[in-house]
């Protein structure tokens, strides 16, 4: 194993991961034990944490507008990531078997290419109850326009579609990339046996497509969890709290109110959901390999 | 990577032309918003409230660009249907792009540094450390944001580009497992060659290794880039001075201080048009490069 080229590796190797290490230790693996501890603590950031033992957690439980949000939070995920993956899928299929150019492919990641701040501006001003072009259209057909962003019922949904024009097109191509992976062998197969696009679609691409859907689906479930600048630039979580999202309300707790530990604990709650979350991608990645090998 | 196109000619199908109508229906409601920015962007604020609906733009100015880049006067500002406010864009410019580029860069060098290691080095403890650093690839970003502030104003370095940068500088799972993955496949003839000429490690590294993973660095660096220049949640915790903020906040509190009542939708568009550009601009350089390039990482 060491030939005499590699005699002098192991100095050489750990000066070259030094850096990474150190961002390794000081910013990922010291602050998460950290923010373990704080979630235990009171901690107002001017003075030291002092330990609190369970009762940030016990607060959390009777904590109505932490559950709002969760609710809230939830709501979101369901919908964007439903609506979201449905349209990637069937774009980056439909792409796919057109045959799409690369600028078919690259318009539609134009969306992912610009910062929330700057998709949820120019969808606020579309969605502008007087001036929006969307709702000159609405107004036309239903004669009375939608109070897109500061409606209780409309405030998710509009947030959901904003972040789905977004992330569409990224996900597309996730997708398409996967669908290249699979041999053509398999089609000219599939329809030799006489199966129709459906089926072919049904039996052939949706399993040979899981690993790749199973991912796509979980990284977007983990990221809308923690959906921020869309509704911080929209509509700050209002109305009344109708689209006050879990890391919204982790802001304002911990810069709003300087309640780290108590933000710390929420932190420390939403993270253990998408560990499990995490978790269960692994088994169902894995899962599906078993399937189709 | 296999291509598997289904390419068949076949004559006009019902489900071929319900397809293209589909793509094209996709891509109308993808392209449409920046449009109407640009369209808004060119239009006289006072006037778009009088014809919203056109599609073109309302009694044509470059006023809006004016007003954000700071070169329109108060009273202009407001002859236009602004809020007398203006927004000196430049500056924050000038800030993601410092912030941008350094972020970028620097994990780009330390993660190929790393990726070296783990891949062109053999050394006790290499598969250990890697699986330790893998993990993080499962850890989501939240838990660590808040102590990571703290920490960051604990070192004293809150409105600084240190504070924005060094977090994020250092270390990622991901590029360090991407590297390595195109590094474990480089044949070692090259590199035992440069050995017996007298080439030492780093020498290889820089010489032979860098430029050969040349492709991957350049895809990490652009998605690198996408993600720092539109990054605001952690510049937001970190800076509060308008002298580090990046463009991504200048545009949000632009946003805050518009009027309720009467917003002044032409500045907002001229200033999202203006953060928006340089994405535009490298999707017009790369945007080949960029679709092969969200593919490939998707696929690990």
């Amino acid at each position: 194993m060491h030939s005499p080229a590699h005699r002098n590796d192991g100095r050489l190797a750990w000066i070259l991961i030094a850096p990474a290490l150190v961002g390794f230790i000081v910013f990922a693996v010291y602050p998460t034990l950290r923010g373990i501890y704080l979630s235990f603590t009171n901690f107002r950031v001017l003075s030291p944490p002092s330990w609190t033992g369970l009762d940030n957690f016990v607060r959390l439980i009777h904590d109505d507008v932490f559950w709002g949000a969760l609710g809230v939070t939830v709501y979101f995920v369901v919908l964007s990531v439903v609506i979201g993956m449905t349209f990637s899928l069937v774009t980056a299929v439909i792409l796919h078997r057109l045959n799409a150019s690369t600028l078919v492919r690259g318009m539609v990641i134009l969306p992912f290419l610009i910062s929330g701040v700057v998709a949820a501006t120019t969808w606020s001003w579309m969605l502008d109850s007087q001036l929006g072009i969307i709702n000159m259209l609405i107004e036309k057909l239903t004669g009375s326009p939608i109070l897109f962003l500061g409606s209780r019922s409309w405030a998710i949904p509009s947030i959901a579609l904003i972040s789905v024009w977004k992330s569409m097109g990224y996900n597309a191509i996730i997708i398409f990339a996967g669908l290249q992976t699979i041999p053509s062998t398999v089609y000219e197969a599939g329809r030799i046996d006489g199966a129709s696009e459906v089926k072919m679609f049904r039996y052939l691409t949706l399993p040979l497509l899981r690993p790749i859907l199973a991912m796509v689906l979980i990284l977007n479930v983990i990221g809308s969890f923690q959906v921020f600048d869309i509704v911080a630039v929209t509509t700050k979580g209002g109305p009344a709290n109708a689209s006050n999202v879990l890391q919204m309300y982790i802001y304002q707790k911990a810069f709003g109110q300087f309640d780290f530990g108590y933000a710390s604990t929420m932190s420390l709650a939403l993270f253990a959901m998408l560990i499990v979350i995490t978790f269960l991608q692994m088994r169902l990645t894995r899962a599906s390999q078993t399937d189709t090998n | 990577m296999i291509t598997s196109t289904i390419r068949r000619r076949r004559p006009f199908s019902a489900g071929r032309f319900t397809s293209w109508v589909y793509v094209a229906l996709i891509l109308l409601i993808t392209v449409f918003p920046f449009y109407w920015m640009l369209r808004t962007a060119f239009s006289n604020n006072r006037a778009l409230a009088t014809n919203p609906g056109s599609f073109l733009p309302v009694d044509f100015t470059l006023g809006a660009f004016r007003r954000v880049i700071g070169l329109a006067t108060a009273s202009e500002s407001l002859a236009e249907g602004g809020s007398g406010a203006s927004l000196q864009l430049g500056p924050y410019i000038l800030n993601s792009v410092i912030y941008a580029t350094v972020s970028t860069v620097s994990i780009v060098f330390f993660s190929a540094l790393a990726a070296y290691a783990f891949s062109r080095l053999q050394w006790r403890g290499r598969e250990l450390m890697f699986g330790l650093f893998l993990t993080a690839l499962m850890v989501p970003g939240i838990l660590t944001l808040l102590p990571n502030f703290v920490l960051i104003k604990d070192l004293g370095l809150l409105n600084t580009f240190a504070g924005m940068i060094l977090p994020g500088a250092l270390f990622s799972a991901f590029n360090i497992f991407f590297l390595r993955q195109f590094m474990l496949g480089m044949s070692n003839e090259i590199e035992e060659a440069a050995i017996i000429d007298g080439a030492g490690r780093l020498r290889i590294f820089f010489g032979i290794t860098l430029p050969m993973t040349s492709g991957p660095i350049i895809t990490l660096s652009i998605l690198g880039f996408i993600t720092a220049w539109n990054d605001y949640f952690w510049p937001l915790l970190v800076t509060n001075d308008e002298s580090v903020r990046p463009l991504t906040l200048a545009l949000a509190v632009f946003k805050q201080s518009s009027p309720q009542a009467a917003p002044d939708w032409s500045g907002l568009m001229a200033a999202t048009l203006v953060a928006a550009l340089p994405m535009l601009v490298l999707f017009l350089a790369f945007g080949k490069r960029i679709v092969n390039s969200i593919g490939f990482t998707g696929l690990k």
